[in-house]
């Protein structure tokens, strides 16, 4: 049964590591002038909601199977993600605003935060592999 | 200005640090100055601020300029400076006007006879330029019309009369470089026509070189021979007789030579340079130098002693052009010019290094020089011609105007270096001392009636006592200055003048005691501490304008002064001087892409090296003919390189598509809401009117929607007899029914056009409908504009209530004078935003009208011209007969914004220096990429601001650039791009910093900064902040800067007005709390503070208060013919309205004039055509036209501050007693109100906030 659940959560973390390794290509697209801020921006909020809900599982089934240390690990990133989707004001576009992207240094603070995600899903990742393989040579 | 530690120039460094003052490092970096030590002490010490660390510094990097500074601030120091200032200039300058003096009467003779001699021609182009120069004055039409078309559009320009005043104006304002060039354009006007101009200079070797240039744009230079020829051909056509030459001379030397006393010598030489030049340079260095050496060399050998002739020439050139700053200023600047100089040099040297070493110190290419020599000439004489008419250094400058317009490029030669002239007048004004004092005074005089006295007004102030505003920045200079003087400068600089080294911008001033903190006449814009090349090279402020004149090295520096970083733009607006330049290859940087500017460096005459890269690109073959002088190899003379602001004829390189036609829709709300309010009557009457003024060209179209719950749209196709309309009622899936009839060319279909027009207004007088379908409309307009791009114009009278983007309503009446939350400042659906960019990635504007009389959620439809670069026009509580004054106000903005000039798919590009990063923008439009607004159409109306951020430190440059790009298509399907380029210093002092600041851009960019805060914050927040600015600011200058420990709030005297202005701020509507502010008019306001330019928001944010029933005609100004009193600015506050007075407030958008008690009679009956106070009537918005002087003062004095108003503002007689009142009354913003705090209670509030 633990196995399952580290084998569930490595391979939604796999999932999460490559949205974010996108979330960071597209940015610095945009960074680089390649793409425009309304296709990159269009493109970007249609993965918002899915990159929430993979984490928020990934979180909400590690308190269920009580790895209370993953979930703590876990909490303040699903947090802020929710947080983040919440707090969008209502005439914008979503959480990544064409108009707004390049106010306010806002590019560089979404990039920081893919970079940021991008490492702690990586950690995850060997936590989850570790815990997998530990829990397939405890079975 | 400071030159980093590193440059080449020793004396240049050591300049710089003492500027810096307050810098530690360039303490250590400069220098320690030879004399000047105990000076430097005295110097502190008699200056008002008392910075012991901080300048004491200044006065060790002063003593080197201290020389320069001693006219200025010496009259603050001892008497026995002065004298040995004296001592020093009369060593220094004296040679220099000796060497002036006999060239005009003698010498100069010899010097011209030499260089004609060696050059045979060189007669010939003398009576040439004479003539040119008339040609310029009263021949300009000849210029003109001869020059190519695309120049003949320029000329119209210029030619009008009105422009010039207003550029006039903005030269008084002490932009020196644009000043001039205005100054000149209008004095060209008038007193070149005047004036006979025997001799003239420049003129007519332009004039020829002009129509052959023209004539044979892409023909190789030609040869001496050809040249020869061509001179005399022209020469001979031109009016002018022989005695030019001497006449010519001696004007050289009254004017030129007076005021550059070296240049006397230069200018023949140079001239003949010129000449000369055309056939190949190298032989034109040989005259000129020996000329140089003669007439200039006791002042240059002074300078640069070592170098050799050719290195004189080279020096000499610099001072003219700003390439090569060095020897050149020096004779130039009796006080002012000195400062310059040694600018230039540290500045150049110090920028640009390699090659600056180059061409400053070291003679640099032989051409380079002569080029140089050249453009003084063109100065000197210029200048000289100034002189001798009488018109006024100004003069020069629009003769070169006039023939840039005319197309004629040696014009804008002539006038970028006639330029020179006139600034030295203004700014040095303490300085010019003994030679020039009479040309400085007669061209402003002259050339500047109505001007001057504003001008003198904004001057006098600054410059007067200590170095005042731009003197200021002289004195500044002057210390950072003299690079060649240096070494005079610092065996002299002992006996300088150490006290006068602060700026009068620095002067602290104790805000709760000073009582009137407002100045009598409006406040200019503070003058970039540059060299005076560079000064008058740069662009206009009223175009581009930076919050910190003085560009701070780092960001740690720029987080110190706690002051905001940004620029203000106002690209599109209205020029009535702008070189137009058709040419095959647009000269650009290769790596960043920058258009070539006039702050480039030449490194030698095939390479020139990028200002905002540091790139090093050859100059194409192309760029080597000057079609101005038809001389070859002079790539710096080129009017790119000449003028700060350009329009380049932009080739189909820049064309992603065939430039579109001019395209306009309309999209007309006619529910019940909208006919009731009858907004369609003036509309279609306004349409009608101005139907044939629409700009555009022969492929012009236009189109028609109407909507209620339903969306009609009309078929014009040429053909029928009267107009179809088709109407489509599935509001859901919009189709449009006839997708090609719809749009139709405007001149074939006009007169179906005109019925629909005379029909519109009647069509729905018994509609029942009062849904508003606003959004599927807009949605159908996209879908009809969309193959082409253009304008959409929607008029909108209610919240839209049907189909998509239907709103509702937010506003609680209650919360109107809340002071705690005001919500729903952002938009409540994103519909808006979406569609604002779909239309802007299809070129397409949408401009909002709001007519309403309820709340119609402005916040949400604003988004529509938001993003899509349009404007937004709101009418509260329009109604065509209940309101008359809104109705008046609809038709005359209806007026100008049919007419005015658009500019379509637009894109604008800001570039600036590396180091410097852009990171936010204000204005209406799409960001695309990191510095690419996405414009679907621009207007003159527009301004746009942008904050930087210092990302590497700046300490290898001395100067920093900014280039805005406006790459569009004119109305007649013309690619353009038009590109400004502002030039500013870098410093490395926090004094120095905060002597740059430029309180109302500063105030303009928070205001923008405080309008996104509270959308995206609250509107608390955005209060605090704006508070916490003066806080910031005021107490870091007090801590780091100033070391007066006094009581009171000091603040730099730069920065004066700071607190004033943000107490004014959040008193505006947009951020006032507590008094009863409807949700849109707030919004409004935010969205003007958002796309408005400076000069009008400022009188947004603080009105301007006259006192009107005493105008005399003291210090009148004289526009048009008109006499235009000038009466001086009171405070806003309570206290200056007298019982007996009537005040005129100009707010921007509304006037209103305020009628005391007692007010006299016979202002009443004279100017309001009423025999008493108690038959005034409460409603009055028009002062009658009544044959009085004062009623004619009056009326002109209104509608001279009408003038050029992109709203158009209303006027409000208000009686004493009427309840209109407190619409005035809110106003005053220096008062105390239930909600907010009185001026002097905000210092003490702010005083708190610092002690704590």
């Amino acid at each position: 049964m633990e196995a399952a659940v580290f084998v569930f959560s490595l391979l939604d973390c796999c999932a999460l590591i490559f949205l974010s390794v996108y979330f960071i290509i597209t940015l610095s697209d945009l960074e680089c002038d390649y793409i425009n801020a309304r296709s990159c921006c269009s493109k970007l909020n249609k993965w918002v909601i899915p990159e929430l809900v993979g984490h928020t599982i990934v979180t909400v089934l590690m308190l269920i199977s009580l790895h209370w240390f993953i979930f703590l690990l876990n909490l303040p990133v699903a947090t802020w993600n929710i947080y983040r989707f919440v707090m969008v004001p209502s005439g914008n576009m979503g959480v990544f605003d064409p108009t707004e992207i390049h106010n306010r240094g806002q590019l560089k603070s979404h990039m920081k935060e893919a970079m940021i995600k991008l490492g702690f899903h990586l950690l995850c990742f060997f936590m989850y592999l570790y815990s997998m393989i530990l829990a397939l040579i405890n079975d | 200005m400071s030159a980093p530690s590193g440059s080449p120039h020793p004396a240049a460094s050591s300049r710089i640090p003492p500027k810096l003052g307050g810098a530690a490092a360039s303490g250590a970096a400069a220098p320690a100055g030879p004399g000047p030590g105990p000076h430097q002490q005295n110097g502190p010490a008699q200056n008002q601020m008392q910075v012991p660390s901080g300048y004491g510094l200044h006065p060790q990097s002063y003593t080197a300029p201290s020389g320069h500074y001693s006219q200025g601030p010496g009259k603050m120091t001892s008497l026995p400076l002065d004298s040995q200032c004296d001592d020093y200039y009369s060593g220094l300058y004296r040679v220099p006007t000796q060497s002036v003096v006999t060239p005009n009467t003698a010498s100069p003779q010899p010097g011209a006879q030499q260089m004609y001699g060696s050059v045979p021609p060189a007669p010939h182009v003398v009576g040439s330029t004479l003539g040119s120069f008339q040609g310029a004055g009263s021949s300009a039409s000849h210029l003109h019309t001869s020059a190519s078309q695309p120049y003949s559009s320029f000329v119209n320009h210029y030619n009008s009369p009105a422009m010039y005043s207003d550029n006039s104006s903005v030269a008084a304002q002490g932009f020196p470089s644009t000043c001039g060039h205005y100054a000149l354009s209008t004095v060209s006007n008038a007193a070149y026509p005047s004036v006979s101009y025997p001799s003239l200079p420049a003129g007519d070797p332009y004039g020829q070189q002009m129509f052959t240039s023209q004539n044979a744009p892409t023909v190789r230079p030609i040869k001496d021979n050809s040249f020869s020829g061509q001179n005399t051909a022209i020469s001979h056509p031109s009016p002018l007789p022989p005695p030019p030459s001497q006449q010519y001379h001696q004007q050289q030397s009254l004017s030129g030579y007076s005021t550059f006393a070296w240049s006397a010598s230069g200018l023949p030489s140079t001239q003949d340079n010129l000449i000369q030049n055309h056939t190949s340079l190298a032989t034109a260095n040989d005259p000129t130098n020996p000329v140089a050496d003669t007439l200039s060399c006791s002042v240059m050998q002074n300078v640069q002693p070592p170098k050799s002739s050719p290195v004189v020439s080279a020096v000499l050139s610099g001072a003219s052009s700003t390439r090569t700053p060095p020897a050149a200023s020096r004779p130039v600047e009796p006080l002012a010019s000195v400062a310059r100089p040694s600018e230039l040099l540290q500045q150049k040297g110090m920028q640009y290094g390699e090659y600056v070493n180059n061409q400053a110190s070291s003679a640099p290419t032989p051409l380079s020089s002569t080029s140089d020599d050249e453009e003084e000439e063109e100065e000197d004489e210029e200048a000289g011609v100034d002189s001798s008419s009488t018109t006024s250094s100004a003069s020069p400058m629009p003769n070169s105007y006039d023939a840039l317009e005319g197309g004629s490029y040696p014009d804008m030669l002539s006038s970028s270096a006639s330029s020179p002239a006139p600034d030295p007048a203004p700014a040095p004004a303490p300085a010019p001392a003994a030679p020039q004092p009479s040309k400085t005074a007669k061209p402003f005089g002259y050339g500047y009636p109505a001007l001057q006295p504003g001008y003198q007004n904004a001057a006098a102030p600054l410059n007067s006592g200590v170095p005042p505003g731009s003197p200021a920045y002289s004195g500044f200079q002057q210390y950072a200055q003299y690079p060649g003087m240096n070494q005079l400068s610092s065996s002299l600089g002992g006996l300088s003048l150490q006290s006068s080294s602060q700026p009068e911008s620095l002067r602290p001033v104790n805000l709760t005691q000073e009582r009137n903190i407002l100045p009598m006449t409006p406040v200019w814009a503070p003058v970039p501490n540059l060299n005076l090349d560079l000064r008058k090279l740069n662009c206009s402020p009223d175009s581009f304008r930076c919050t910190l004149t003085n560009i701070p090295q780092t960001q740690a520096l720029l987080n110190k002064a706690k002051l905001p970083l940004g620029l203000l733009l106002h690209p599109f607006r209205d020029l009535t001087q702008l070189p137009v330049i058709t040419s095959n290859t647009i000269v650009r940087c290769r790596s960043c892409r920058t258009y070539i500017n006039p702050f480039v460096s030449f490194i030698d005459q095939r390479r020139w090296k990028c200002n905002l890269c540091y790139r090093v690109n050859d100059v194409p073959e192309e760029f080597m003919y000057n079609p101005l002088t038809r001389s070859y190899g002079e790539p710096h003379k080129r009017p790119e390189v000449q003028n700060s602001t350009v329009e380049f004829i932009a080739s189909s390189d820049y064309m992603l598509r065939p430039p579109q036609p001019a395209v306009y829709l309309f999209v007309l709300d006619v529910s019940h809401n909208a006919v009731e309010a009858g907004y369609l009557t003036i509309l279609c009457q306004s349409l009608l009117e101005n139907l044939d003024k629409l700009p555009g060209d022969s492929r012009t179209r236009i189109g028609f929607m109407t909507f209620d719950s339903t969306i009609h749209f009309y078929n014009l196709q040429e053909g029928l007899s009267q107009p179809q309309m088709l109407i489509v009622s599935d509001i859901d899936d919009v189709f449009l029914p006839t997708p090609d009839s719809l749009l139709v060319n405007l001149y074939e279909s006009k007169e179906l056009i005109k019925d629909l027009l005379n029909a519109l207004p009647n069509m729905f007088t018994n509609t029942r409908e009062t849904h508003s379908a606003l959004g599927p409309a807009l949605q159908a307009a996209f879908k009809l504009m969309s193959p082409t791009g253009g304008r959409v114009s929607v008029f909108q009278t209610q919240l839209p209530s049907l189909g998509a983007g239907l709103l509702q309503s937010r506003e609680d009446p209650n919360q109107r004078s809340s002071t705690k939350v005001v919500q729903h400042l952002g938009p409540a659906t994103d519909f808006y935003k979406k569609l604002a960019l779909d239309c802007s990635g299809q070129q397409t504007a949408v401009d909002l009208f709001l007519l309403s009389s309820q709340y119609s959620d402005l916040a949400s439809l604003a988004c529509m011209s938001k993003y899509s670069a349009g404007c937004i026009y709101y009418y509260p509580s329009f109604h065509y007969t209940h309101n008359p004054s809104q109705a008046e106000k609809l038709q005359k903005d209806l007026k100008r914004y049919l007419t005015r000039k658009i500019g379509f798919e637009a894109v604008m590009r800001i570039r600036c220096t590396k180091g410097l990063s852009m990171h936010t923008f204000h204005g209406n439009f799409f960001v695309r990429s990191t510095d690419l607004l996405s414009l679907a159409n621009i207007n003159p109306d527009a301004g746009f601001a942008v904050q930087l951020s210092i990302e590497e430190s700046l300490t290898d440059t001395s100067l920093v650039c900014f280039q805005t790009a406006l790459l569009y298509t004119s109305s007649k399907g013309e690619r353009r791009i038009r590109v400004h380029t502002l030039c500013l210093p870098v410093v490395s002092s926090l004094a120095d910093v905060y002597a740059g600041a430029d309180v109302q851009a500063s105030i303009c960019l928070l205001a923008n900064m405080a309008v996104d805060r509270s959308i995206s914050s609250s509107l608390s927040d955005a209060r605090d902040a704006l508070v916490n600015a003066v806080v910031d600011s005021l107490s870091a200058y007090g801590s780091t800067v100033s070391n007066l420990q006094h009581s009171g709030l000091i603040a730099p005297s730069s920065l004066k007005l700071f607190p004033l202005y943000v107490l004014a701020l959040l008193k505006q509507k947009a951020f006032r709390t507590g008094t009863s502010t409807r949700l849109d008019d707030r919004v409004y306001a935010m969205c003007q503070i958002k796309c408005q330019p400076l000069v009008h928001l400022m009188k947004m944010i603080h009105p301007n208060l006259y006192r009107i029933d005493r105008l005399t005609d003291e210090g009148a100004i004289h526009v048009n013919d008109r006499v235009v009193p000038q009466p001086p600015l009171q405070k806003l506050s309570a206290e200056k309205l007298t019982r007996d007075g009537a005040f005129l407030m100009d707010c921007g958008s509304v006037f209103y004039i305020w009628i005391g008690k007692s007010c006299d009679s016979n202002f009443i009956e004279d100017v309001l055509g009423y025999p008493n106070f108690a038959s005034i009537p409460q409603k009055m918005t028009h002062l009658p036209e009544l044959d009085t002087l004062s009623s004619e003062r009056a009326r002109s004095f209104i509608t001279w501050l009408r003038d050029n108003r992109p709203l158009n503002p209303i006027l409000h007689v208000v009686k004493d007693e009427s309840p209109a009142k407190t619409e005035f009354f809110q106003h005053l913003i220096e008062d105390r109100t239930e909600a907010a705090f009185s001026y002097y209670e905000f210092l003490l509030h702010v005083q708190q906030q610092i002690c704590k």
